[in-house]
């Protein structure tokens, strides 16, 4: 009987070489398949700067924007800063930022320091609006259309190179317009 | 030519570990001298070639040979000549490559230092070693060759390395963690060639226990040099992120920490045997697992810098058969007979189990923790993440528990030890770190604090039961200088990395309590408070580096009108890349730091936005670090250690 008691590390193993396998087929930078042209999920939640306030995707609905996870928690997030401020100081696309499960004073302190890129804030202390978003961690960046339908997802540092391709997918929307 | 070279000599090096692998193995099976006497000279064939190949990569950075395509991703003309040479870990290929040089080292260490080990037994943890190199090797060759070359027109200058990674930390950090990551091979080695063998005596924890201590000391550095790395260099002033590569390298020194300890009790009492081996063979399972998800891309990282499911694919078979295969054979052959010797609950053996679990679930706490994510999102039910939160609310308590056991546990003895006897000892240093405790948040804070209380409480209670005990041992002792040569270095080990312990809690409990900062916007002239400090902002003004351009501040501090330093932190941009990198500026001390980072400019460079912080004990923290790696470096000049390799291999059993 004791015996097999020794089988059961082998056993955990395998559940967790399962998942891991599971693991390897998901990629974390996509967006699940669910909210792909899907539109952004209602919510009610209050801006960073006025607690007192609500706003709701009504707020962005009618252009194109970007929807960008952060929080001061996240080193990343700090790496990606300066690229979310020469994006909002081209003026090519609104950006809205989404504080995810973050101090409010920190937050605005950090805005205060490195420049706010953002058109304005949603506070979203509890992480609710980033589940129904399925936000993997911070940062996340979504780039939705004049509809509030959700094209793109990008996980991970904005990178010079990540603005690059959502620029050829906006680009795109602009010459169809035309 | 010379990237070819290396590459040959990998593929030379390849063919040797597969030798390795298998014949002395066989040898051993069949009781073959011939064959087992094979391993030793393949150990150092194999790290001939290890060696060519890692200073072929090592010449073409030095040589700016950009035609090499790993080379043109991760460096740059301009680039400084030492950061050129650790630029050579600086990426996904090249960090493989000292993976596998580092293995190659560790198996010649063990070759050559183990003269007193049975010729099966070394040819056994030879084969071992050869087996877990083989496959490394090959894994570098088939998907992550660092000698790849661009063919037939390559870049002019290379595209630099990242800016973060252009630093001291890169240097020292990486080679010490893979020295931890790779060492714990050898106690996993040792491990299954004991299953193989069969022969689970003392003797065997006894070889193998030098071997973990080192690994374990390298790992607790390479830790240690991550969070500090960390902590000036991201320009924030964190320490520990709770990030999946940071957890990746915890695990495993959880781990590791639990075995040194279990090792201990197995052989002094020939307890524990089946548990011993099974955390030998965890503790460098999750060493390859933090080596997959760091590689594979399952997980989304600061650190993740290559990330490739083929990649992750070839690790997660590595890891399939490393950990399936000794695990299937633990399952066979671990000996689950009782142990003989019997101990009563208040003894060293129940304090050190007690040590082993607390270890273990806080492991176990950080794995959850950190695939969490991954599990969700397999079985379907969406994306979520773990914050800091988690971890800080499930390891804080727990550790203080252990901390408690910690104490209790040098003043207990193997076997048995009445209860009065441990009351006698422990009463005064539990009521002076209980005391000191309770006074301490008024002397240095405003006010009670009940964190810093438990805090200070706990890490003052390991320090002086340790002391106690210490002092003890004279209590008998004929001449205090003769006694002070008895005593084992082992025994002085374990002091040291106990204190380390309680050193690292009470700088942590300190800096997360009582740091102050501050944002401000600061013009020439201006100054701000902190403190008890004066921070007088003078300017900026534009320094020029060997590959980027800075501004640079000069902030002078002063303390009630005494002046105590001038800063210079600086806001760099990288000619290559053109990021911006914020380097902050400290003035350490051993009760606190000065750390002064630079914002935004704002008004057109008439003004900046400079973060202040005060950072109280934030040396201790990795000094606590530096402390128990010495004290598992000194347990293995023991005597004990050093006569069994002189000496016939049964004397000691």
């Amino acid at each position: 009987m004791s015996r097999l008691l020794l089988f059961i590390p082998l056993l955990l193993f395998f559940v967790l070489a399962a998942f891991l396998w599971k693991g390897l087929s998901i990629d974390p930078r996509e967006l699940p398949s669910a909210l792909l042209d899907k539109p952004f999920p209602e919510f009610s939640l209050s801006p960073l700067r006025e607690p007192e306030q609500i706003v709701t995707t009504k707020d962005f609905i009618g252009q194109p924007v970007l929807v960008n996870v952060w929080a001061t928690w996240c080193p990343s997030c700090r790496q990606e800063h300066e690229q979310l401020l020469a994006i909002s100081q081209s003026g090519e696309i609104p950006i809205i930022g989404l504080n995810y499960k973050d101090e409010r004073e920190l937050a605005l302190n950090w805005l205060q320091q490195l420049g706010n890129p953002y058109q304005f804030n949603i506070y979203d202390v509890d992480g609710m609006l980033g589940l129904d978003l399925g936000v993997y961690g911070a940062p996340e960046t979504y780039l939705l259309d004049a509809q509030g339908i959700i094209r793109y997802r990008h996980v991970g540092v904005l990178t010079a190179q990540a603005w690059q391709d959502l620029k050829v997918i906006i680009k795109g929307w602009d010459s169809v317009k035309n | 030519m010379i990237p070819e070279i290396g590459e040959f000599a990998l593929i030379i090096a390849l063919f040797l570990s597969a030798v390795l692998a298998l014949v002395p193995m066989y040898g051993a099976a069949t009781v073959n001298e011939l064959w087992m006497s094979y391993a030793k000279p393949l150990a150092k064939g194999q790290f001939l070639f290890m060696l060519i190949s890692f200073i072929c990569l090592g010449y073409a950075f030095s040589q700016d040979d950009f035609s090499v395509i790993y080379v043109a991703q991760h460096s740059n003309s301009q680039m400084p000549i030492q950061f050129k040479l650790s630029a050579i870990w600086g990426g996904h290929e090249g960090s493989l490559l000292l993976w596998a040089f580092i293995l190659s080292g560790w198996t010649l260490a063990v070759s050559l230092f183990s003269r007193s080990l049975p010729l099966d037994m070394l040819a056994r943890v030879l084969s071992v070693m050869g087996i877990i190199a083989t496959g490394f090797i090959s894994f570098l060759l088939v998907t992550s060759s660092p000698f790849l070359r661009y063919l037939p027109s390559f870049p002019e200058d290379g595209a630099d390395l990242n800016p973060l990674l252009q630093d001291f930390g890169l240097i020292v950090h990486p080679p010490m963690l893979y020295m931890g990551y790779v060492g714990f091979s050898v106690a996993f080695s040792f491990a299954i060639a004991a299953l193989l063998s069969g022969r689970l005596d003392t003797a065997w924890a006894r070889w193998s226990r030098s071997w973990t201590n080192i690994a374990w000391a390298f790992l607790g550095l390479g830790i240690t040099l991550g969070s500090w790395w960390a902590y000036y260099e991201l320009g924030w002033g964190g320490w520990w992120f709770w990030d999946p590569v940071e957890n990746a390298s915890l695990m495993p020194w959880l781990v590791g920490t639990a075995l040194v300890h279990s090792l201990a009790a197995t052989e002094k009492r020939g307890v524990f045997k089946s548990w011993t081996l099974l955390l030998a063979i965890f503790a460098f399972s999750l060493s390859l697992l933090g080596t997959f998800l760091v590689r594979s891309g399952v997980l989304t990282s600061v650190h993740a810098f290559a990330s490739d499911p083929e990649r992750g694919f070839f690790i997660l078979m590595l890891l399939a058969i490393t950990m399936g295969g000794s695990l299937t054979l633990y399952a066979f052959k671990a000996p689950n007979v009782k142990s003989e010797s019997n101990f009563s609950w208040l003894s060293r053996e129940v304090l050190l189990l007690v040590n082993n679990v607390f270890l273990t679930v806080m492991a176990v706490t950080v794995l959850l923790g950190t695939l969490y994510p991954l599990l969700i999102d397999a079985l379907g039910a969406g994306k979520i993440s773990v914050g800091p939160p988690y971890f800080n609310a499930v390891f804080v308590p727990i550790m203080g528990t252990m901390a408690v056991a910690m104490g209790i546990s040098v003043a207990v003895r193997w076997r048995e030890t009445s209860t009065k006897v441990v009351i006698d000892k422990l009463w005064l240093p539990a009521a002076i770190s209980i005391l000191c405790g309770l006074i301490f948040p008024f002397f240095y804070g405003s006010g009670f604090d009940f964190r810093v209380f438990i805090g200070i409480s706990v890490s003052l209670w390991v320090i002086s039961t340790v002391i106690t005990e210490f002092i003890g041992k004279f209590r008998n002792a004929q001449s205090f200088s003769i006694k002070l040569k008895q005593l084992p270095f082992s025994y002085y080990g374990m002091m040291l990395a106990h204190i380390g312990v309680a050193v690292t809690a009470i700088g942590i409990t300190l800096v997360s309590t009582y740091s102050e900062e501050r944002d401000i916007r600061m013009a020439k002239g201006d100054s701000v408070e902190l403190a008890g400090y004066q921070f007088i902002f003078q300017g900026t003004h534009v320094v020029k580096g060997p590959n980027y351009v800075a501004d640079q501040a000069t902030i002078e501090v002063l303390e009630s009108g005494t002046f105590v330093v001038t800063l210079h932190p600086e806001k760099r941009r990288y000619n290559v890349k053109r990021n911006m990198m914020t380097e902050a500026d400290i003035d350490a001390g051993l009760f606190r730091d000065l750390y002064v980072a630079l914002g935004e400019p704002l008004n057109n460079g008439e003004a900046w936005a400079v973060r202040v912080h005060y950072k109280p004990y934030v040396r201790w923290l990795w000094l606590g670090g530096i402390l128990m790696a010495l004290g598992g470096l000194l347990t293995v000049a023991d005597k004990r250690y050093r006569q069994s390799k002189a000496e016939p291999e049964d004397a000691y059993v």
